[in-house]
């Protein structure tokens, strides 16, 4: 019993995370038609830039996160204007194309600049568990969990209920309804990309912590937002973030009671199962087109 | 006629053949370089050991080269990055074979990069000096242009066999990285134990490229082992031993594989380092205890001349033992060329940084893999410093 509420609360953990560097990416791709395979490496750069303010300028922990959100989000704004504006009408391939160029340039870049030995950022968090009853866990996971919610909360509100939300949503729903209206078309196409790349540099700056940085960090990242994306439905936000969840409690209870060499399985075979019974995702709706 | 005939003859013998003797002479060949290849991982999720070794084989070729190198040619190293990932292991392998013409390869870090590589030595003919691999079939394979330096999971089996009744180890768990060398290693450390009666709990696995290992560590505390054998990179015992301490394990841990890195587990992982135990093949906190102290000496001041990060020390010297080796074998083939590099493995008689290196027959009959034997070392983390325990130190 001891040992399942420990798997859960490691779950839970986990899949919080997961959910955060879905959301990003279900985000560009429902509302741009975008497959972003650099997502991985805005969590990456994310990561280093948090490093880089803490260790670098020795700024507050707490100021570095929201200081690598908006690079992350400079950086994907600045990806967007310079790649993927000139794109615009093109097909989904050749901008998935595009995507997977920027993913390997950025990586090496990475690579380039910081090198291959993996890096530690100090926390002000104390390394001491706190133990609550017949389970453990760290303060900078509870922060991280936290952090994440009120991120993945405060993301769909800004969709949901702004002005600016709404301009998002009806840009991509009628491009030529909403430029008619006066929504400026191309500005929102660029803040959609930077808000989904700041989504996953948040990632990046709450979990290299938890980790380790090193320049392919971001691979993982990204075949775990992908997997999430699939399992709550392609573009589906709510989707994401319980399929985030989901994922992160079947790898956690794979690995715990099946077999720890099949724990990425796990997940896979969920996803497959998924997409034989339910082909649009966990809440699939009927107008999106998967 | 018949003599104008022979003398026209001589005449075009000779404009052929001059050239090819001009080639041939020594002033021509000076300005070449003796080519000696090296793969590791020098990106990716085990790229930390990787880049150590690099810093090491430069260290042993400049110390070769300031000798005044091989065959009285500069050595040139040829470095290629396999990025943690075997399928590039094997690309690299091509590469330096059929492109750079290397005679001679070091590489390639980890088990399963080695054993992708070495089809492609057996297909072009050529020799690879393995530095760091620890699977036992890197060696019992049946490849014989393989020339193993670093000790297989076995030989570091045997090397912790006496310290067995010291460590007072009933029970053990497993959690390896799933890999040629995690699985490998988890057999051989099993064996030991069951030979001297002692019991194996449960084995757990993880990818090697995996960041979050609670699952695991969740269902090793709810059994009953005494101690953890941890077989991964310096990146996973790092992770492996923080998260262990969030989930309150209590359990001596013993690291395998000699890439544990200890100095670097003390600065990432900190309080959640102490009192772990790792088997090491060098030691720079005592260079002096090693078979030749002077040697690893100059390699630990040279190493930290260069700025090289000290933790990265017990990954490095395998770069430079098997740099050495390879040079070694071509001056004693007396020439660059793969097969008489091969052949002359055999003869090589060297002082490492780890101690002699001397390969015997390892592996199926008539297809042997050379095999040296290294030094086997163990350590401890005590109050954040490197200590030998108190048991490896009375002996």
């Amino acid at each position: 019993m001891d040992q399942l509420l420990q798997h859960l609360l490691n779950g839970l953990l986990l899949g919080s995370t997961y959910s955060l560097l879905g959301i990003g990416l279900t985000l560009v791709f429902g509302l741009m038609n975008v497959v972003n395979f650099a997502h991985g490496e805005f969590y990456t750069l994310g990561a280093y830039a948090a490093f880089a303010v803490l260790v670098g300028l020795s700024v507050n922990f707490f100021l570095a996160l929201p200081l690598a959100i908006v690079v992350g989000g400079l950086a994907g704004a600045g990806c967007e204007w310079l790649l993927l504006r000139p794109l615009r009408g093109a097909s989904i391939d050749t901008t998935m194309l595009v995507m997977i160029g920027l993913w390997i340039a950025l990586q090496n870049g990475e690579l380039l600049a910081w090198g291959g030995v993996a890096k530690s950022v100090p926390t002000p968090f104390s390394t001491t568990p706190l133990v609550l009853g017949p389970v453990s866990v760290s303060a900078l996971r509870i922060f991280v969990f936290v952090t994440s919610i009120v991120l993945i909360v405060g993301a769909h509100l800004l969709l949901a209920r702004t002005r600016l939300g709404r301009a998002m949503r009806a840009t991509f729903q009628d491009r030529e309804t909403a430029a008619l209206m006066g929504v400026s078309i191309e500005r929102i196409h660029t803040v959609t990309f930077a808000l989904g790349a700041g989504l996953a540099a948040a990632a990046g700056a709450l979990l290299g912590p938890v980790f380790l940085l090193y320049p392919s960090m971001g691979d993982l990242a990204s075949q775990k937002a992908f997997s999430v994306v699939i399992l709550g439905g392609l573009g589906n936000f709510a989707g994401a973030a319980v399929g985030g969840v989901l994922l992160g409690v079947a790898e956690e209870l794979g690995a715990g009671y099946v077999s720890s060499g099949y724990r990425d399985a796990v997940g896979f075979v969920i996803i497959v199962a998924m997409l034989l019974v339910r082909p649009s995702g966990l809440f699939a709706r009927a107008e999106r087109v998967g | 006629m018949r003599r104008a005939a022979t003398g026209v003859g001589v005449v075009i013998l000779s404009m052929v053949t001059m050239p090819l003797l001009g080639a041939l002479a020594p002033a021509a060949w000076a300005q070449e370089t003796v080519k000696v290849g090296l793969i590791q991982p020098l990106s990716g999720s085990v790229a930390a050991s990787g880049n150590y070794v690099r810093m090491g084989a430069e260290i042993g070729r400049d110390w070769i080269n300031a000798r005044g190198g091989v065959l009285g040619r500069q050595v040139q190293l040829l470095i290629e990055d396999n990025k943690s990932d075997p399928k590039e292991a094997a690309t690299a392998a091509e590469k330096l074979i059929v492109r750079d013409k290397v005679p001679v390869i070091v590489g390639a870090w980890g088990s399963s990069m080695t054993l992708a590589a070495m089809p492609k030595l057996e297909e072009y003919g050529v020799p690879m000096v393995v530095e760091t691999s620890s699977a036992a079939t890197v060696t019992k394979r049946g490849n014989p242009w393989v020339f193993r330096i670093s000790p297989p999971s076995e030989m570091e089996a045997v090397g912790l066999e006496k310290y067995l009744k010291d460590l007072g180890i009933k029970q053990a768990d497993f959690l390896a990285v799933n890999t040629d060398w995690g699985r490998g290693s988890v057999t051989a450390f099993g064996d030991l134990l069951k030979k001297s009666g002692a019991g194996v709990g449960s084995v757990e696995f993880m990818e090697q490229a995996a960041t979050d290992m609670n699952a695991q560590i969740t269902k090793v505390k709810a059994g009953s082992a005494d101690t953890l054998f941890l077989t991964t990179s310096v990146e996973q015992i790092t992770l492996v031993l923080r998260q262990a301490q969030e989930q309150r394990l209590v359990r001596k841990i013993i690291t395998t594989g000699g890439s544990s890195s200890p100095s670097q587990l003390i600065k990432q992982a900190g309080e959640a380092a102490e009192g772990t135990l790792h088997i090491l093949f060098f030691l720079p906190w005592f260079p002096e205890a090693m078979p030749d102290g002077k040697l690893a000496k100059a390699f630990v001041d040279e190493w930290k001349k260069r700025g090289h990060p000290f933790e990265g020390l017990t990954e490095g010297f395998r770069g430079h033992d098997g740099v050495l080796t390879a040079v070694e074998a071509i001056r004693i083939a007396g020439k660059a060329e793969p097969k008489a590099v091969r052949d002359a493995m055999w003869q090589v008689s060297v002082m490492g940084v780890n101690g002699p290196i001397k390969f015997e027959k390892d592996g199926p009959a008539g297809k042997e893999s050379g095999q040296s034997k290294p030094s086997i070392f163990i350590v401890q983390i005590k109050d954040g410093k490197i200590a030998l325990p108190s048991f490896a130190a009375k002996k």
